[in-house]
């Protein structure tokens, strides 16, 4: 029953669609492209005040990047941008202004970051920042954890160090102005394990103290271990990296309080990367992907008008995501997994249907 | 006479108009901070003083750990800022003496040695001198595994100085463990680049003014102080110190002041001070308002304190008119 009933919903929206999917193909459009396209490109103005208004008045989104972290947030030897987390500005980017280089980035400090985002310095703040009660009560809301990471320690494979109860009496390099620093006390003092601490405030200090033979270990989130490990040690595998405990770190996006449009709009973006995923749509295949009948992927290209406009965007807002950053496979493959230096397994950033922790939402 | 220009009626008005103003200023400050902050949904209190403050400090002279309040915290950052201070200040006041005596010496060398000194340590920034201190120990000392081992239980490395510490039970020796020593006091490459840095870059404005104030007694004075026969030593305790004394204490009393201040500067190399403490606890807490405003009134006690102290002195050298 409730199936059937289903599918006569969408048969109902189909039929609406298909007549203002021909008024847009006759429109503007028609002269060259025979590949269908999305259903309305007009822009909506974002209400007055808001962050949408703001980002569409400058004509970029301003974003929180790393001061240098691989993979995550970085320029290349051209000065562009790239990382998991510049991307997710550049989705935003490309889903808000339909570009993904409308997107700008503020290299800010571990200190920085929360107050630049509170004070409307930057609209975004996809910076490895974790989810914590404290951060989420006081002035941002959290998206959707774009990477979960862990804690680790990196040492010396000479050392012969495997776990954290080997580095018993070890100075370890810890940055401050991180949740690693809380949860370097919790391990230390829980463990016993008596760690001595040699606190810094910038994050090239702290590898630098390590690489040095400051410390013995290094502490920080994992995937910027890897990172690290990849670009700045002579030989990657003098250095062995292990969890410091058993929980995972999810690294959110956040943006600030009072502005529910503008938490839908991000939170989406990131979903619409996770559902293409899922559908297996890629930057490669989405123009083909939108001849298709799935109902599914019609709803999240815009072939199907009405989803763009409920968060005050383009119909075409996830097409663009896909088509100029990728589903979130790609970007994850790209900045930090098989295709990149780094090479990080995907472990708990797989899909829900893989074994990981990205669940994909209804997109209805 | 009309009211308007009394004049007396004017200083009373124009002050009461300053005053309105400033105030009017001040509440209108404060109201906008607390609208701002009611939008972007921040809390305001000192209640998270109260609860454990889980962040680490890599050393203190007050006992810490990470399970302790965050107003413990402060004061564990407060301890170590009063101790670098004072620490500083009693060997820049030494040093600064000698270099003073130096370049009065009639030798040419040690004048040069003097002024060579003063003039290379106040012209270069304080916050690259103590990076270099820094950089000194950490990279110019040797490696934990080979250190310097130049007396008995006394260890260079670039992780700091390892020395024997007095203990109940006799020397407390420093002992080599899996990845440190262990034991005996650790000097640690923060703490000593701190030290030196403050200590060297301060005895060269305290050497200034002691030589400055030593120069302005007349030199008729100490001349009269010998034809009355006192004895050089005599001439310098009885007529020259006490009265170089009045034209030295109020700079100094800045002196004191900067070196205090200067000490937030350990944020650059990482040796956990109040203000380090202060900026962990912003981010840990996102209380930014409350932990910039304790760590305001902390350093303008502190000032204010040392300025009493200092003028109690002086009114103590002042010159005694009857």
């Amino acid at each position: 029953m409730r199936l059937i009933s289903r599918q006569n919903d969408l048969m109902g929206r189909r039929g609406l669609v298909i007549i203002g999917f021909a008024a847009a193909l006759s429109g503007a459009l028609a002269a060259c492209s025979p590949a269908p396209k999305p259903a309305s490109n007009a822009a909506p103005a974002g209400k007055a005040g808001s962050t949408l208004a703001t980002v569409q008045k400058h004509g970029y989104v301003s974003c929180g990047a790393s001061q240098a972290n691989a993979g995550f947030s970085l320029p290349d030897d051209k000065g562009y941008w790239r990382g998991l987390d510049i991307d997710m500005c550049r989705a935003v980017a490309a889903a808000v202004l339909g570009d993904q280089d409308k997107a700008r980035f503020v290299p800010l400090t571990g200190q920085q970051r929360l107050t630049a985002l509170q004070t409307g310095e930057i609209d975004l703040l996809p910076r490895t920042t974790t989810w914590t009660m404290a951060r989420d009560a006081n002035g941002v809301n959290f998206t959707f954890p774009n990477y979960y990471d862990y804690t680790g320690f990196m040492v010396r494979a000479s050392t012969g160090a495997t776990k954290p109860a080997d580095i018993k009496g070890a100075s370890v390099c810890v940055q401050t102005g991180s949740i690693t620093e809380v949860i370097f006390a919790d391990v230390s003092w829980r463990q016993k394990l008596d760690l001595k601490p040699v606190i810094f405030d910038n994050v090239s200090a702290t590898r630098q103290a390590f690489f040095s033979g400051r410390c013995d270990a290094l502490i920080t989130d994992a995937s910027s271990l890897y990172s690290v490990r990849a670009t700045q040690s002579k030989n990657p595998d003098d250095y062995v990296i292990f969890a410091a405990n058993d929980e995972a770190n999810p690294l959110t996006p956040a943006v600030r309080h009072g502005d529910d449009q503008w938490f839908d709009i991000v939170k989406w973006v990131f979903q619409a990367q996770i559902t293409a995923e899922y559908l297996g749509i890629t930057s490669a295949n989405v123009d083909e992907m939108l001849k298709s009948e799935d109902p599914a992927i019609r709803r999240l290209l815009g072939v199907e008008a009405g989803y763009g406009k409920a968060l005050g965007l383009r119909e075409d807002w996830a097409y663009q995501i896909i088509k100029q950053v990728g589903n979130y496979g790609e970007v994850y493959d790209r900045n930090v997994g098989k295709d990149s230096k780094l090479k990080i397994e995907r472990g708990l950033n797989r899909l829900q249907r893989d074994g990981g922790l990205m669940v994909p939402l209804p997109f209805s | 006479m009309v009211w308007w220009r009394d004049q007396k009626f004017r200083a009373i008005a124009l002050q009461l108009l300053a005053a309105s103003a400033f105030i009017g200023l001040i509440l209108w400050l404060t109201g906008n901070t607390a609208a701002n902050l009611a939008k972007r949904g921040l809390t305001v209190g000192f209640d998270f003083l109260g609860r454990a403050a889980r962040f680490p400090i890599s050393e203190s002279i007050l006992s810490y750990s990470p399970t302790d309040h965050f107003w413990w915290a402060y004061t564990v950052g407060l301890g170590n800022t009063l101790f670098i201070t004072v620490i500083v200040a009693l060997t820049a006041t030494v040093l600064g003496l000698m270099l003073a005596i130096l370049r009065r010496e009639d030798n040419p060398l040690a004048q040069g040695a003097g002024t060579t000194y003063v003039e290379f340590f106040r012209n270069t920034p304080l916050v690259v001198q103590l990076l270099f201190w820094y950089a000194l120990v950490t990279v110019g000392l040797p490696s934990i595994d080979a250190p310097l081992n130049p007396l008995p239980g006394v260890y260079l490395t670039e992780r700091g100085l390892y020395l024997p510490a007095l203990s109940l039970n006799g020397l407390d020796m420093p002992v080599r463990a899996k990845f440190n020593f262990e034991g005996g006091l650790n000097l640690s490459p923060e703490f000593v680049a701190m030290y030196l840095g403050l200590s060297l870059y301060a005895a060269a404005f305290i050497g200034e003014i002691i030589r400055g104030g030593l120069e302005a007694v007349a030199k008729g004075q100490t001349e009269a102080a010998l034809a009355l026969g006192l004895a050089p030593k005599q001439a310098l305790n009885l007529v020259l110190i006490p009265q170089a004394l009045r034209i030295i204490i109020p700079p100094m009393t800045s002196q004191y002041i900067n070196i205090l201040k200067n000490s937030t500067l350990a944020l650059v190399v990482g040796y956990p001070d109040i203000s380090f403490v202060t900026a962990t606890t912003i981010n840990q807490t996102g209380q930014a308002l409350e932990g910039i405003f304790i760590l305001m009134l902390v350093f303008f006690t502190i000032s204010i304190a040392t300025s009493v102290a200092m003028n109690l002195y002086n009114a103590r050298v002042a010159l005694k008119v009857r």
